[in-house]
């Protein structure tokens, strides 16, 4: 393996990694909602950090700006439908705490 | 690698961190936007100028627009109430860092079997031919989420009728 190329990506790949972490742990460590979606959120830079960095490498970055692209749009939507979701659940029980929406608890 | 990339780095993963471990929701999308903004560099650095102007002004721009509003529309937690539960979530989750520590190590330790040596970037290809001829049935996906979104937002956001 090149070392150059290890070398970057090692950087690359260790930041995505710690951001893939710190996405994991805001997503578990927490029982609002909107800090939920902002784990998500942090799990899809992480993502796409390793993508950008993956195409550099492998001179594909046009494949992979296409890539990164349609994963931005999808991201958008999703989080969209999601705050409107959680405006939702805040309107109907007047909480976002996840320990409190236990409507279907069976 | 330029010095300006590990700057650029560690840049992106303490604004993470600080969108993880800041108290208030609204300094945390402030965080995330901050986390967008960085990444959005990194990318014009590694040569995908179009994915780094898309992250910017959609991540950036239109995403915290949407945080913010959404925490706006909902009341957040007292100050009693976010320092009790920050407090406690240290506590519980207090592993999680340590994980970090060894998934590091262990990526320092890893041998990558693959042999490549960094090439010269394309310049003949072009995104929009890229995502028009060959990704264009992600095009079709795209245009389905995007409708899928809308009506999702419409009725989500829908006011509720006074009776």
């Amino acid at each position: 393996m090149n070392s150059a190329a290890g070398t970057t990506f090692w950087f690359y790949g260790s930041a995505a990694v710690m951001l893939f972490i710190a996405g994991f742990f805001c997503v578990l460590a927490t029982r609002n909602l909107i800090r939920t979606l902002i784990g998500i959120e942090l799990l899809m830079k992480a993502v796409t950090l390793l993508l950008a960095a993956s195409g550099y490498i492998s001179a594909h970055t046009v494949l992979v700006q296409a890539l990164v692209i349609t994963m931005i749009v999808i991201e958008v939507v999703a989080i969209a439908v999601a705050a409107g979701i959680v405006i939702g659940v805040h309107r109907q029980h007047g909480t976002l705490d996840t320990r409190k929406l236990r409507n279907l608890k069976g | 690698m330029p010095e300006v990339n590990v700057i650029l780095l560690l840049l992106l993963v303490l604004a993470a961190l600080w969108t993880v471990m800041t108290r208030s929701l609204l300094r945390s999308a402030i965080g995330l936007a901050i986390t967008s903004a960085v990444l959005s560099v990194l990318m014009f650095q590694l040569q995908s100028p179009l994915a780094a102007v898309f992250e910017l002004s959609v991540c950036t721009g239109l995403i915290s627009v949407v945080f913010i509003s959404t925490i706006s529309l909902t009341q957040p937690l007292t100050g009693e109430q976010i320092m009790r539960h920050m407090k406690t979530r240290l506590k519980r989750f207090w592993f999680l860092p340590v994980i970090l520590l060894l998934a590091g190590l262990l990526l320092k330790s890893i041998k990558a079997p693959v042999a490549f040596a960094p090439l010269p970037v394309e310049m003949e290809k072009d995104v929009r031919s890229v995502l028009w001829s060959i990704r264009h049935l992600d095009i079709v996906g795209q245009v389905f989420i995007l409708l899928a979104g809308s009506f999702g937002v419409r009725i989500l956001f829908r006011e509720k009728e006074q009776k």
